[in-house]
């Protein structure tokens, strides 16, 4: 790197110290990068590891202390019982069913919020989207168990055409879910609407293309990355959520499953296997996004 | 030019879905005024009394001065270090570069769950208790990536230039940090703080396994939203989220350059 500074008149040794820091040395970089690694190597990679470490621990049976000895029990325990399996299923299958329907929702708003809204429109319609995502996640939740509650609003207007609301169930889960994440799909797929050349459109157009040809040979190829960056916060924010399970479904998730053994159970090593199961659906979702292109789209 | 697929189908699911958005918003704060407890339809009455009644309530101003306090520690944490973290990889090339920067998005991308269980047995492991410091080591950990996330945003766009031209025209490094290299990042940080603050101030996932018996705002609602009796008081406290909520929306806008940036979480 040029730095400029050998053409300065030495001044002393105030002027030659910050001349060096204007460098960019190997020292630096370590004052620079030993702070947020060191804290993230402690903080997090470490307890990562702990996690890890006390998935393989167990209670003692009689009096539950955890034995802090290896044992292969908690993971027996994991994929033996067949009610764990369809804990996983579950809330695999809300979760990918919660992405597609934000996927769905999330392409009219982003389409028109890029590409027809006036830039005053646009803006508002940015804002919109904004405050449900900034405003308190339980308080969305709670509006929804006020909503979906047996007698509530949702009943009472269904119930003057003859219907009932979905209760709380796996359905209203899934609906709740899709409402709570889908400005995290709006913005990256907007953001993707907006990156492609206008010029693009017209070509297709001059080339024949219909707007159905368009959309599906021309747009859709070019924000796929978008919408995959948008789905890693669908899915894995379903993927680990208890409190919504908590509040408006009736079947336990997996994440449920390691809050109530964690809280209630008291039972750490076992949480911490279960734990682990989101950490490996994970690590399997976002090597699949990564050929996406999802991390140049975040 | 715009394509013309501003049909009236499109203009439809628009509307449809900003309603979908804003519906359950608007009922919260219908049934903040409802006279009944149960909160069933159609609603009983108006009244204003559940907002006195939670003014009065001790635990929820606590939890409030908790949230409060845990998210300018977490903030001025995550603040300093995703600064840091984001110098370092605009502006160094070293290896493991690319490395950073995905393990600084780790924990927002793996489910909560998995940072506030990894954190809980490690407390638990290690014993040192779960306090106060306990709930801010988890936030301040998703906080840093937002702010690394606005400020290399920054960085990126900003031309080295700038400051060589600074420093040819005499400044030295301290002159340049303060007259061009800041103004130029103040902005990344004000986004990235406000969203850090935010993320903190709204976490309740990671918090539950940080926190042990103390209550959080999240918390307090989390607990209080099972309790019946105490329905009118959780909806007048929502309904002051909902308002409060409209602050950093504001402040987003008027950083208008930024809004990408902010809406990155």
């Amino acid at each position: 790197m040029t730095t400029g500074t050998s053409s300065l008149p030495p001044e002393g040794v105030r002027r030659r110290f910050l001349a060096a820091l204007y460098r960019r040395t190997p020292a630096q970089l370590l004052i620079l990068l030993a702070p947020p690694i060191g804290w993230f190597g402690a903080v997090y990679l470490g307890s990562l590891a702990i996690l890890l470490l006390s998935a393989f621990w167990y209670l003692n049976p009689i009096t539950s202390a955890v034995v802090h000895d290896f044992s292969l029990s908690n993971f027996q325990q994991l994929v033996s019982d067949p009610v764990n399996r369809t804990i996983v299923l579950r809330t695999v299958v809300i979760a990918a069913t919660v992405t597609i329907a934000d996927m769905a929702l999330a392409f009219p708003i982003a389409y028109f919020m890029a590409r027809v809204a006036s830039p005053r429109f646009r803006s508002i319609l940015f804002m919109a989207v904004l405050l449900p995502l900034w405003s308190n996640y339980l308080v969305r939740v709670f509006a929804w168990r006020i909503i979906l509650a047996q007698g509530g609003p949702l009943d009472g207007l269904l119930g003057v055409v003859g219907l009932k609301g979905p209760g709380f169930s796996d359905v209203s889960t899934w609906l709740v879910f899709t409402y709570l994440w889908l400005p995290y799909m709006i913005l990256p797929v907007y953001a993707g609407f907006e990156r492609i050349p206008g010029s693009l459109f017209e070509a297709s157009a001059d080339l024949g293309g219909r707007a159905a040809t368009t959309f599906r040979r021309v747009v859709l190829p070019l924000v796929l990355p978008a919408v995959a960056a948008g789905s890693i916060f669908t899915f894995s924010l379903t993927l680990g959520d208890y409190i919504t399970p908590e509040l408006v479904a009736k079947n336990q998730f997996l994440g449920t499953v390691i809050y109530e053994n964690q809280g209630v159970a008291n039972n750490v090593p076992f949480a911490a296997t279960f734990a682990i199961v989101p950490i490996g659906i994970m690590a399997i979702y976002l090597l699949l996004a990564r050929r996406l292109g999802a991390f140049n789209a975040l | 030019m715009k394509p013309r697929s501003g049909s009236i189908w499109l203009r439809l699911a628009t509307i449809g879905i900003l309603a979908f958005l804003y519906i359950p918003l608007l009922i919260i704060v219908l049934y903040a005024f409802d006279t009944d407890r149960s909160q069933s339809w159609p609603i009983q009455g108006l009244t204003t009394d559940w907002f006195a009644a939670a003014l009065a309530n001790q635990s929820v101003g606590d939890a409030l001065v908790l949230s409060i306090q845990v998210a300018c520690a977490a903030t001025a944490i995550a603040l300093l270090l995703g600064t840091l973290a984001s110098f370092a990889v605009q502006r160094y090339s070293f290896f493991g570069r690319g490395t950073v920067s995905f393990l600084l998005v780790l924990p927002i991308a793996l489910p909560g769950i998995v940072t506030g269980m990894a954190l809980n047995a490690t407390i638990n492991a290690t014993g040192i208790g779960f306090t106060t410091f306990t709930i801010i080591l988890g936030h301040a950990t998703f906080c840093i990536v937002v702010v690394f996330n606005n400020v290399i945003a920054r960085l990126r766009r900003t031309s080295r230039s700038i400051e060589e031209a600074s420093m040819d025209l005499g400044a030295d490094t301290l002159q340049t940090f303060r007259y061009v290299t800041f103004p130029v990042i103040r902005t990344a940080l004000i986004a990235g703080g406000l969203l850090a603050f935010a993320l903190s101030f709204d976490e309740v996932i990671v918090t539950t396994f940080t926190a042990g018996t103390q209550e959080t705002l999240p918390l307090w609602i989390f607990d209080h939203i099972r309790r019946a009796n105490q329905l009118p008081i959780v909806n007048v406290v929502a309904v002051f989220l909902i308002l409060l909520s409209t602050i950093p929306v504001y402040l987003a806008q008027r950083l208008s350059s930024d809004t990408s940036g902010l809406a990155g979480r």
